[in-house]
């Protein structure tokens, strides 16, 4: 067993099997949960039938249903980069999921530079569907794509400056390493506290600027149905509106799962073996988090864009500004 | 030369250099604007890889991050806000393409004689594990923290001159009528 996982090249074919199929595994069980949970909050019972009991295959089947759909590109579409663009998307959620710690050991790879890769790929999205929106030949795709990268400048920012101050607090950018060093992290000298209890103002910034990168409400404008009818994605059809289906369900397992890392004690908890529960723990971690943002979904209405942009730049960047300072304060006093 | 090929990591540079050196040739001949970014998305990502097979992960992320995340993403934005016609644009061509081939020849002889010159009898055997990201920051805000605050210092002050071109106060005048 030692012998096979020790060869390089079989190794990398599990960590590559184990990372496909995980990707739409997390996007079906999110999705899943998104559809029976808002249904829930509406007083529905959504769906009930696929699968036997609590529509629990309604997505595998609308998947199939996908992939049996004609491929339609618009006669004046920029075929090649209309083909690319939901690639390009699926592509940097995947390669997101290669730092998520499970557990100490339990994670494709272990960089140094763990969280700045994290950033650093999911800047790539923007690039996708800038492409989709432009090459879609369509005003409104356009329009959406525009919105969308506006959008993401905007909280990129915030986003990776409220994790400079878990990453000054840890003193490591290593996924399993910040977990480590939550883990060995008392306040009260007892027990261990994940970094949202000290780090609270930079766990805000982070998942408001989470949201907003996965464009949910209520920052979805550049999907927004009633307005740019769904915006980039509105002339992709067939398996290529899957990949973008997929990718935005992924992603909000990869953010949710940085997010419990980052602030949450990752894998860790305290009176359980992370090498046994680690998994476990992270995964209910993660489903808190998704479970917040498909709450926020139905409490919040969308905003305007200019209040949109105004929300990141005054108020986010400068709060998450303070949150650095304060954190480097407190790191070299104490 | 036989151990040039013998060795996995020159096959990668082989194929990756290809790959970006034929991207690059296109960013410049493209006939439309918003292909010639995206394959200046593939050189820089290409150009990554590269800085990824010595060892500099860190220098490879930035590229990453910086350039394609956001350099290009307001590059793309420019020019979709402003005209990205679909198709090809017969007023992208140039007169001088002689005199740019002439330039950038020159310019390429000129940087590999200087490289040959200065690291050819300079031998990479092994470029070891990417440097510890605690070393590289001790060194950028320790040995060469007065070139990095300069540098800090000029981009500061850049910023505030574009806004400063950039934004049009009203004239009192001009107040008053809008209130």
């Amino acid at each position: 067993m030692s012998d096979l996982l020790s060869n390089f090249w079989i190794l990398l074919a599990i960590k590559l099997v184990a990372i496909a199929a995980l990707v739409p595994v997390s996007a079906l069980v999110i999705g899943t949960a998104e559809l029976k949970i808002s249904a829930h909050m509406q007083s529905r019972i959504g769906p009930y039938f696929a699968g036997g009991r609590f529509g629990w295959a309604q997505l595998i089947a609308d998947g199939i249903k996908f992939f049996q759909k004609e491929d339609i590109i618009p006669e004046d579409a920029d075929r090649q980069v209309f083909r690319w663009a939901p690639a390009l998307v699926l592509l940097s959620t995947v390669a997101l999921f290669v730092v998520i710690p499970f557990s100490p050991t339990l994670i494709v790879r272990d960089l140094d530079l763990g969280v700045f890769y994290v950033l650093a790929i999911s800047s790539i999205s923007t690039i996708g569907v800038l492409m989709a929106g432009w090459s879609s030949a369509n005003k409104y795709s356009l329009m959406g794509g525009l919105r969308a990268a506006g959008q993401l400048i905007a909280y990129e920012l915030p986003l990776v400056l409220a994790v400079v101050g878990v990453v000054i607090q840890a003193g490591t950018m290593s996924m399993v390493g910040i977990v480590e060093a939550q883990a060995s992290f008392e306040v009260f000298g007892t027990i261990a506290v994940p970094y949202v209890a000290v780090q609270f103002v930079g766990f805000l910034v982070f998942m408001t600027a989470a949201l907003a990168e996965l464009s949910r409400i209520p920052f979805d404008l550049p999907v927004a149905e009633s307005e740019l009818v769904m915006g980039f994605v509105t002339e992709y059809t067939g398996f290529r509106f899957l990949f973008f289906f997929l990718g935005e369900y992924a992603s909000m397992f990869s953010m949710s799962a940085i997010a419990a890392t980052l602030f949450l004690g990752g894998y860790h908890f305290p009176g359980l073996d992370p090498a046994i529960w680690g998994p476990v723990v992270l995964v209910a971690k993660i489903f808190f988090l998704a479970f917040l943002m498909i709450w926020f979904r139905w409490t919040f209405p969308r905003l305007r864009e200019d209040q949109l942009q105004t929300f990141a730049w005054k108020w986010l960047i400068p709060v998450s500004l303070a949150n650095i300072a304060v954190t480097g304060v407190f790191k070299v006093v104490f | 030369m036989s151990d040039w090929f013998s060795e996995p990591a020159n096959w990668v540079f082989l194929v990756v250099g290809l790959a970006v050196a034929f991207s690059a040739l296109r960013v410049v001949t493209s006939r439309n604007v918003v292909h010639a970014a995206l394959y200046l998305v593939a050189t820089l990502a290409g150009t990554a890889v590269l800085f990824l097979l010595l060892s500099a992960e860190f220098v490879a992320w930035v590229l990453v991050l910086v350039y394609i995340g956001a350099v290009i993403v307001l590059f793309l934005f420019g020019i979709m806000i402003t005209r990205a016609p679909i198709g090809y644009d017969a007023t992208l061509d140039n007169d001088h393409r002689g005199v740019a081939a002439v330039v950038s020849g020159a310019l390429f002889l000129l940087l590999s004689w200087v490289s040959i010159d200065f690291f050819g009898s300079t031998a990479l055997k092994d470029v070891g594990d990417p440097t510890a990201t605690d070393l590289l920051g001790e060194s950028i805000l320790g040995r060469f923290v007065l070139p990095f605050e300069i540098v800090s210092f000029v981009l500061l002050a850049a910023l505030i001159g574009g806004i400063t071109v950039a934004r049009k106060d009203a004239t009192p005048l001009e107040a008053e009528e809008r209130v």
